[in-house]
């Protein structure tokens, strides 16, 4: 059986195998190779077992009496833990959230479900999803499974290795400035990062409310078409969700290439890229225009002020939304607190890592009277800034393709002590969420090490087809 | 700023917090370098894309009563509680 979406779901549909053998064996592969933290991969912090085993019976059942089954029939898949699921805790790789359980599913959960998705369980992440290289967990880093001694970046580092790892057919991560696109370069995989307001976020853990994304991790274009499908469109429980209308994503990939102009950033290739993913990237734009493609040199001139208004933006936005942990509805208290004030802040200090501390007092700060205009204004300006730019390039290409990350994936401890090194393993990232636009990783090559390269394509807001067409041509070069 | 974010940061968190944060902003100056003024500050994408109708309240929900998550499901996560309130230490002292 071939392990993608489409394989997967003939060979249930088909009675070659079942649900409850495909969910059995990829929790086995787990057994054996994901754990234990500090060796393993340690890519999931809870299965959810009951819950899987449930719904691969009624996949199952389905195909005996010969109902019609979703899309993603039988299809395992994991579920970053900043994401609710009933039956499984949500810790948003903190302590202040261990043991919490949450009361309902989140959007995305519920349509994976109810697209016929077996839901594994819960996967690492960075803390409240901030970090490059999900270090920054409290239950421990994840380790990339195409080379163990390096990080499999961050956020969403546990939903990019598991995927790598074959230990699930696809997964949900979330990208705030990188998170998606960023660890599927690192591991090999496929990351996609949806338009703002694409899909839903009901359920979601706020990170940075005006930046925040939910999207697929898959080992092809075309699953992460196949699940972008089952997550786009309105909910009526989250406002900033959407209602354009859904395009045919797999029918969109497969159109001709013939003519399609991509727009490369100078801006992209300057210094700081690694020699070899930047001849990767040239390789896979020769191709393309080989293909068919018009290549078109472009500029995006406010590049590289992306990260300093991201870490103000983004922090201004996590130190409104993490002021709800303060020990009064869920996840910890501290004990022994003889007032209301002293129980908020010794909660979370015993609560919070160093990365999310550091980030709440720099958006603290951010915001402070007489501090506004000159960090949060101004960001917010460039910000609007850096948005004209895309817009400005596309009103000349429709797409814009270049590198994901300025190296391939580093290794564990590498980048610890130093947060603004770290900040910069995003510097290709953080634009398109502060944009707003679409963007996916696809790998497109190894390095002499046989370290994964991924290629990043942006496209319009809303033209997550065009971008999937570029996108599966990259993957067939 | 730590009292503000209702934090406590311990006599050994103190220094390094302060290194990193200096650096931070260190880098963050840059946007100094870049004359925004006239420049309209762009706080959602919505923005962009058309949120007129946002603007106009075209695409609110029908104001009905609908479920949601039940009181029980809600307070069986809470640290402290009598079933019906969250409990927390005491407030006003007097």
């Amino acid at each position: 059986m071939d392990l993608t979406i489409d394989g997967v779901r003939s060979a249930v549909l088909s009675g070659e195998t079942t649900a409850v053998a495909v969910a059995e064996a990829h929790y086995t592969r787990i057994a054996a190779e994901d754990g234990p933290a500090g060796k393993g991969i340690n890519s999931f912090l809870a299965l959810s077992r009951e819950r899987a085993l449930a719904q691969a019976e009624r996949v199952d059942a389905a195909v005996r009496r010969g109902d019609p089954v979703g899309p993603l029939a039988g299809v395992p898949i994991g579920v970053k833990d900043v994401l609710t699921m009933t039956g499984s805790p949500a810790t948003a790789g903190s302590r202040i959230l261990e043991g919490y359980l949450p009361p309902y599913d989140a959007t995305t959960v519920s349509r994976l479900e109810a697209a016929g998705a077996v839901l594994l369980g819960k996967l690492n992440c960075d803390e409240f999803a901030m970090g490059s290289s999900n270090e920054n967990s409290a239950y421990g880093p994840v380790r990339n499974p195409r080379a163990l001694d390096r990080v499999p970046g961050g956020s969403s580092g546990g939903s990019a290795a598991a995927v790598a790892a074959e230990f699930a057919v696809a997964s949900l991560g979330t990208d705030t400035g990188g998170s998606i696109r960023q660890p599927a370069a690192f591991c090999g995989v496929v990351g996609l990062l949806p338009t703002y307001g694409r899909v839903s976020r009901y359920g979601l853990i706020a990170f940075a409310s005006s930046l925040d994304r939910v999207g697929p991790f898959t080992r092809n274009v075309k699953d992460a078409a196949t699940v972008l499908q089952v997550l786009a469109g309105a909910d009526a429980h989250d406002e900033t969700c959407s209602d354009q209308p859904v395009q045919d994503y797999v029918a969109e990939m497969q159109r001709p290439l013939e003519g399609l102009r991509l727009g490369v950033p100078a801006e992209y290739f300057g210094e700081g890229l690694d020699p070899e993913v930047r001849a990767a990237v040239e390789r896979t734009l020769d191709g393309l225009q080989a293909r068919g493609c018009v290549i078109q040199p472009i500029s995006l001139p406010h590049t590289r002020f992306a990260i300093p208004t991201y870490y103000v933006i983004a922090t201004a936005e996590a130190s409104a939304n993490l002021s709800r942990f303060d020990g009064v509805r869920f996840g910890l208290r501290a004990s022994e607190s003889n007032s209301l004030a002293a129980m908020y802040r010794k909660t979370r200090d015993a609560g919070f890592g160093a990365e999310v501390k550091r980030r709440i007092l720099l958006g603290t700060y951010a915001l402070s009277a007489g501090y506004y205009d000159a960090y949060y204004k101004k960001a917010q300006q460039v910000r609007a800034l850096l948005a004209q730019d895309f817009l400005q390039a596309f009103t000349q290409v429709d797409a814009i393709l270049g590198p994901m990350t300025p190296t391939p994936a580093f290794k564990l401890g590498e980048k610890t002590d130093d947060p603004v090194s770290m900040y910069l393993a995003d510097i290709y990232s953080v634009a398109a969420s502060l944009a707003g636009i679409c963007g996916i990783s696809v790998p497109c090559g190894t390095t002499a090490d046989g370290l994964p390269i991924g290629v990043q394509i942006m496209g319009r807001h809303f033209a997550e087809g065009t971008m999937l067409q570029v996108a599966a041509a990259v993957e067939s070069l | 700023m730590a009292e503000l974010a209702n934090l406590e940061l311990t006599a050994e968190e103190e220094p390094r917090m302060q290194r990193d944060l200096n650096a931070i902003l260190e880098h963050i100056a840059q946007l100094n370098e870049l004359d925004t003024t006239g420049v309209a500050p762009l706080a959602q994408v919505a923005e962009i894309l058309g949120g007129e109708k946002h603007a106009h309240g075209e695409n609110l929900r029908a104001d009905a009563v609908v479920a949601s998550i039940s009181r029980d499901a809600v307070m069986a996560a809470a640290p402290e509680t009598d079933g019906r309130f969250f409990k927390v230490p005491k407030v006003i002292e007097r």
